[in-house]
């Protein structure tokens, strides 16, 4: 796949289809590829990858770079062109400057779910079939890729491409995914379990914005917490309300355009489920209004800035689920 | 005069009253000599719809115990369809705080009309009188903010 | 040197904890490790390190310094310091442990941040030796040896026995307090242990990573380097590194209105952040290029020269696997480096 990858881009850069290439960029060890522009055959021989760990959404970066002149390359996961066709609607990317490549994927592994089994001191991990087998200094390690598989691989939504200038390999489909199992579940508790869970989760917050920066649909020139004169600004979670309210205000302000590509939950260091935030939001919003997968499309009306004569009263909240 | 004894649990409500419909609710109640409590304290916005999110949170932080919204009947709204983004708008909001185990008597939407002073008074003595039975705020609250 | 079985380690800390608050790494739900107050039934963590670093304990991430209340025209000052008390830090890494000399010579030096002393002189810091590093470790680069850590006391584990050994006032007290527990003990287990984690340590990845190329001399030369574009290229402007970063020093101080008054605290600031060092005039940084570059510039040229040669990071591997695009130090060393 990374050879087809490289060729691919190769082959574009050559013949002045573009002049630059978005990809991953190997690491230092087996998992930590960086985001990076490529501009050469030669830097693509020598540092491109695309592997279990490569798991980036890239569609962030073309803001940036579909601002620049000549056209740019990206290679596309299935998830990532949701990003990217919500990027396009919200006209933060310049489509004209995007030759986009769908490339396959089969669920990124999850670095911290290998470290969490004790294994360290991590020399190479190759993948052999489905089985990743772990080189370390304390010894070597097999385990079965799936085991290991990122949480929001484990309840991917679609391996279809919503958004190409070209495809590599097989398209694939829609999945019915268990996506909504554990909102469903919270749903289901009582007030106090719910508030609970969250303190628990939303008490380890940092307040880093490592799941804002990294989120496709958090674009905001100046965001309103690093605004001074708006009343809400601060680098840390000064108070439990604070965590909340960060929180609370976050996932509102992509409710509807969040297209659930899991990668706030993924950088996380602190291992919150930000996910379950943004997915209580798309589950209320096929209930409610209808079905609708943010990024499917480059046309339709978000279902935050639309409405209907008879939608349900907000009263619903207190007419469902458990107090 | 009666004095009461045992002292009751005051809560601090606070309601974002649109200019063209329930702000003006509350003056004919006033008008009209209708009770509402006191613990109600308003602010007009132009429309239900200018309510943000923020607003509300930031009410709790503050110190309130109960945040209250009224706008426009749906269909009234005096920019036409304000108040049908709000209702949407709304809807999310509350039931992301009840999905984080914020209680979920502590906010409420309501449309009132000019005309309706009467359940203006009506909507607020119900309301005060549910998060009274709550109790302080304290899922959602700021220690900093809580006078010692 | 004292020694015990690890069995006891549950009587040592209930043993510290009787006289003052303990503090270790704890497993969490998620397989990670936390520093966390010790109580009956806690269990001390094997982890290699907590994912947060123990400088929280020192510098933490808020801290309220004054109150402020208003009346009429007069603006009444509320110190809000409280009596300090003791604490145990126990199962410090070497890397951490050195963090500690690095927030020192910043905070202890004229003029010292008393709310920073106050924290250090009611704590004791009880390290612990590594005996199985991992692959994002580089210690060994900045000059540290994981298998013998500083700070007040240390600890060591071979096979199934602890060792304890004080360094300082601080350190021989708090051992004297839980000496009932120790028998004196040879040491050929634990050097034996020493020199296997040693001989692991040369094998790290990162082992060899250098830092010729670095220090208060070369400002110039790495200043203005071509490599920061296409190094802060990918950055995402988050605070991550700097947060999980045990010698990250900077902060903001902020005013916060409570609605009767005003409470002055400090907060972790981020170099990353876009505010970051923003005056009246505006922000002398203007780009991430620049954020991006004062990070390491601080840490590999602008410390050192201040501080005789010494680096200003420690080699935790923090950041090398916490950064959401797996930057770090290691990354930016390397490229620089490159002539």
């Amino acid at each position: 796949m990374q050879k087809a990858i490289i060729e691919k881009a190769k082959q574009l850069l050559a013949d002045g289809t573009v002049n630059r290439v978005i990809g991953w960029k190997k690491g230092e060890f087996a998992y930590d590829s960086t985001p990076a522009v490529f501009e050469s055959a030669e830097e693509l021989e020598n540092e491109f990858v695309y592997d279990d760990f490569t798991a980036s959404n890239v569609s962030k970066y073309l803001i940036k770079e579909s601002a620049k002149e000549g056209k740019v390359l990206v290679f596309l996961k299935p998830c990532d062109t949701y990003s990217f066709n919500q990027l396009v609607k919200e006209h933060r990317i310049n489509r004209e400057n995007v030759y986009v490549v769908g490339i396959e994927c089969w669920g990124k592994a999850d670095i911290e779910k290998i470290k969490a089994r004790g294994i360290s001191g991590i020399k190479s991990i190759t993948n052999n079939e489905g089985t990743l087998t772990i080189e370390t200094i304390y010894g070597t390690e097999s385990i079965p890729t799936y085991e290991v598989m990122a949480e929001r691989c484990l309840s991917c939504k679609s391996k279809k491409h919503v958004a190409y200038d070209e495809l590599m390999g097989e398209e694939g489909e829609v999945i019915d995914s268990n996506r909504f199992d554990m909102v469903a579940q919270l749903e289901n508790m009582t007030s106090e379990e719910r508030y609970n869970f969250w303190r628990d989760q939303l008490s380890k917050c940092i307040r880093c914005n490592a799941c804002r920066n990294v989120c496709p649909a958090c674009t905001c020139e100046k965001c309103i917490f690093d605004n001074d004169n708006s009343g809400v600004a601060n680098k840390a979670p000064a108070d439990s309300f604070e965590e909340n309210m960060f929180h609370i205000i976050r996932a509102f302000h992509v409710a509807g355009r969040c297209t659930d590509c899991g990668e706030c939950s993924r950088v996380c260091p602190q291992n919150i489920p930000l996910h379950l935030l943004n997915r209580k939001f798309i589950k209320d919003i096929n209930e409610l209004y209808g079905e609708y997968q943010a990024g499917e499309d480059t046309e339709s009306r978000g279902p935050l800035t639309a409405y209907t004569e008879d939608d349900c009263e907000p009263s619903v909240v207190h007419e469902r689920g458990v107090e | 005069m009666q004095v009461n004894e045992n002292k009751e649990f005051e809560p601090v409500i606070v309601a974002f009253c649109c200019n063209w419909c329930s702000y003006a609710g509350a003056d004919l109640s006033g008008t009209n000599r209708l009770n509402y409590p006191a613990n109600v304290k308003i602010i007009r916005v132009p429309c239900s719809c200018r309510v943000n999110p923020l607003f509300i949170l930031r009410a709790f932080q503050r110190g309130a115990d109960g945040v209250i919204i009224c706008g426009c009947h749906p269909g009234d709204c005096h920019y036409t369809s304000g108040n049908y983004y709000a209702r949407r708008r709304i809807t999310m909001l509350f039931s992301m705080l009840d999905y984080l185990g914020i209680e979920r008597d502590r906010t409420r939407l309501e449309w009132v009309s000019a005309a309706e002073g009467a359940k203006f008074a009506k909507t607020m003595n119900e309301f005060v009188e549910a998060v009274k039975k709550l109790g302080p705020n304290r899922r959602l609250e700021d220690l900093r903010c809580k006078k010692q | 040197m004292l020694m015990m079985s690890t069995d006891k380690l549950d009587e040592l800390f209930a043993l510290i904890a009787k006289n003052q608050t303990l503090y270790l790494p704890v497993d969490t739900k998620d397989a990670t490790a936390e520093f966390t107050k010790w109580t009956e039934g806690v269990k001390y963590s094997n982890a290699l390190n907590t994912v947060r670093s123990a400088k929280d304990f020192f510098f933490p991430q808020t801290e309220d310094l004054v109150d402020f209340k208003m009346s009429g025209k007069n603006i009444e000052i509320i110190d809000i310091r409280k009596e300090a008390e003791d604490f145990v830090l126990f199962g410090v890494r070497a890397c951490d442990a050195k963090s500690f000399e690095i927030l020192d010579s910043v905070y202890l030096t004229e003029p010292v941040d008393s709310y920073y002393k106050t924290r250090r002189d009611h704590g004791t810091v009880v390290t612990m030796a590594c005996t199985r590093p991992s692959e994002t470790c580089f210690c060994g680069a900045f000059g540290i040896d994981a298998t013998a850590p500083k700070g007040d006391a240390c600890c060591y584990i071979a096979g199934d026995k602890l060792y304890i050994e004080a360094f300082t006032d601080k350190g021989r007290a708090l051992v004297d307090s839980v000496s009932s527990l120790f028998t004196e003990g040879d040491t050929a287990e634990l050097e034996a242990t020493k020199a296997k984690t040693k001989k692991i340590l040369a094998q790290l990845p990162l082992a060899n990573l250098s830092t010729e190329a670095f220090g208060g001399d070369k400002l110039t030369e790495l200043f203005n380097s071509d490599k920061w574009g296409e190094l802060s290229e990918s950055c995402l402007a988050c605070g991550t590194c700097t947060f999980v970063c045990p010698t990250c020093q900077c902060y903001d101080i902020k005013d916060f209105d409570t609605g009767h008054g005003i409470k002055r605290y400090r907060c972790w600031d981020s170099c990353m952040y876009s505010d970051f060092t923003k005056m009246a005039h505006g922000n002398p940084r203007l780009t991430q290029l620049e954020r991006f570059r004062q990070r390491f510039m601080h840490k590999l040229v602008y410390y050192p020269s201040n501080n005789n040669g010494e680096f200003g990071c420690v080699g935790c591997g923090r950041c090398l696997s916490k950064c959401p695009i797996s930057m770090n130090i290691v990354k930016v060393m390397k490229a620089l480096e490159v002539k």
